[in-house]
């Protein structure tokens, strides 16, 4: 028996030690995303889903050809957040949008800087304001924010 | 023994013969899942009589999310007492799916009764982080965004199609809350009017404290029995004549955040346009939602929605779905009701959504 007052202690470190490939589709985008640029894949229809999946989300069959949509786009919904939360993409005031990018059929959810619920309205246009080109990864964080087209709602 | 309904939804007659719930409180600090659900599970049994050696089937519905270990619920069988040992099954989901399995294993004809129950503290951990793990891992997830930020940004798309307004969530959430006032097991019961809740602050516009959900500990049970046996367990049963899920994608800018499709269809497949409906117990976390559900499933204007005060009065998560079901058989059981339709939902904005029909002979 170990001596009172004697504790033993060890390290225990929980962690995933592997890579996952994310695939040809949402790798594209992806890949899109830390080339500056903004793609969707076309579904039934021939309609463009931004972000692209796999399969049309509506009716199951496989997605096809990667397009470029974009940059600009236009808001679909938002809310708007007083006190970010510690997680939050931002710490000030910020809204959520859902942004549908020129010549996309469907919605991108990202953040945009906004100090009040008036400085963001649906049907405004807004563009991403991507990290600079060495600090980008491939990852929906390339896009820091999205801004207003023209300034201002 | 008075007959059995005509079913939608399956070809044997299951009932909902016994339900209880916790007190649905803030925060539980004094005891762990089984602790709370030891009284539960007795008062379930107890109501009719019947130990866990008279259930053929066991299910339960819980997430191993909001303790953050694998295989968390199995302990939470030792508030049953399981030796030796029983047909058992789990769903990583609300309680109401796991009642859905208990119906299908009942069609199946071998056992006439099952015990289902479901439990889960939000108090523990950061709910708004643990649910962000539910969305896409690659588009939403690194963005962290909080149930009440995506629910806003469908409250936000309901305003823009004129069929709603903030006083609108105001008034839902006025109801709610008063109707609360007449359930003991409520956590956030009050009678103020919707024009002093609209002069609240932003929560996350345009959604303001009273649209929000409390955040609830609780646990819940059920019993349910199936043809003569239901009616030896409960004066008059609750039979499930419909019960059916969808869900939709998880692709949120994909989905018209404004209509509940699944739920639509969930309540076509049970049967909820057959009749009249006296009552309905909506799983609505959020105010808008309730107008959003409605809608969905065509209800009229005078069927009573969530005398209980709904989730709006309580949301203990993975037990909120469960209990509008059990909420849902007492006003069967008491008559207050002859046709009752019960909802469960889970996921961001009402993406999936269960749907069951209720009657009493």
């Amino acid at each position: 028996m170990a001596d009172e007052g004697v504790h033993y202690s060890a390290d225990h470190v929980l962690e995933y030690p592997y890579v996952r490939s994310v695939g040809p589709t949402v790798g594209a985008f992806l890949t899109g995303l830390r080339d500056g640029k903004v793609v969707g894949i076309r579904g039934t229809g021939g309609r463009v889903i931004v972000p692209p999946t796999e399969y049309d989300p509506d009716t199951g069959d496989e997605t096809t050809d990667v397009v470029d949509v974009g940059p600009e786009g236009v808001v679909t919904s938002w809310s708007w957040v007083p006190r970010p939360r510690p997680k939050h993409p931002l710490q000030t005031p910020f809204a959520w949008i859902l942004v549908r990018f020129d010549g996309a059929d469907t919605s991108f959810l990202h953040v945009m800087p906004a100090s009040g619920p008036d400085e963001v309205a649906t049907g405004m246009r807004v563009r991403p304001e991507f990290a600079p080109e060495a600090e980008r990864v491939g990852h929906v964080n390339d896009i820091l924010h999205f801004v207003a087209v023209g300034g201002g709602a | 023994m008075s007959g059995f309904p005509a079913l939608t939804s399956g070809h044997r007659p299951v009932g909902v013969v016994s339900f209880a719930q916790h007190d649905n409180v803030r925060r539980d600090g004094e005891h762990n899942d089984v602790e709370m659900l030891l009284p539960v599970i007795a008062e379930v049994f107890g109501n009719v009589g019947i130990t866990k050696d008279d259930v053929g089937f066991i299910c339960s519905g819980s997430t191993d999310y909001l303790v953050g270990g694998p295989f968390s619920f199995v302990g939470a069988l030792d508030a049953v007492g399981v030796w030796p040992p029983r047909a058992e099954s789990h769903v990583e989901m609300d309680g109401a799916w796991a009642l859905y399995e208990a119906w299908v294993l009942l069609q199946e004809g071998e056992i006439d009764s099952a015990l289902v129950y479901s439990f889960g503290r939000s108090s523990p951990g950061n709910l708004s982080e643990i649910l962000a793990l539910q969305l896409d891992p690659y588009y939403m997830a690194p963005l962290w965004p909080d149930p009440c930020s995506l629910a806003a940004l469908q409250a936000q798309a309901l305003i823009d199609t004129g069929r709603a307004s903030e006083a609108d969530f105001a008034a839902v959430a006025a109801r709610a809350r008063r109707s609360a006032l007449g359930n003991p097991k409520a956590q956030l019961a009050y009678d103020r009017s919707p024009e002093e809740l609209l002069r609240e602050d932003y929560e996350v516009a345009p959604l303001r404290r009273h649209a929000l959900p409390p955040l609830t500990d609780g646990c819940a049970a059920i019993v349910l029995a199936a043809g003569d046996r239901a009616y030896e367990l409960c004066e008059r049963p609750a039979f499930i004549t419909g019960i059916d899920h969808r869900v939709e994608t998880h692709a949120l800018g994909a989905r018209d955040l404004t209509r509940s499709a699944s739920t639509t269809l969930a309540g076509q497949k049970a049967g909820v346009g057959k009749a009249g409906v006296d009552v309905a117990e909506l799983h609505a976390p959020f105010a808008h939602q309730e107008l959003i559900l409605v809608d969905a499933l065509g209800l009229a204007d005078d069927v009573e929605v969530s005398p209980s005060g709904g989730a709006l009065a309580a949301n203990p998560i993975m037990s909120a779905g469960l209990i509008r079901i059990g909420e849902a058989s007492t006003r069967i059981w008491s008559g207050l009701a002859d046709r009752a339709v019960a909802h469960a939902t889970s996921g961001p904005c009402l993406q999936q959504n269960l749907v069951c029909v209720l009657e009493g002979v």
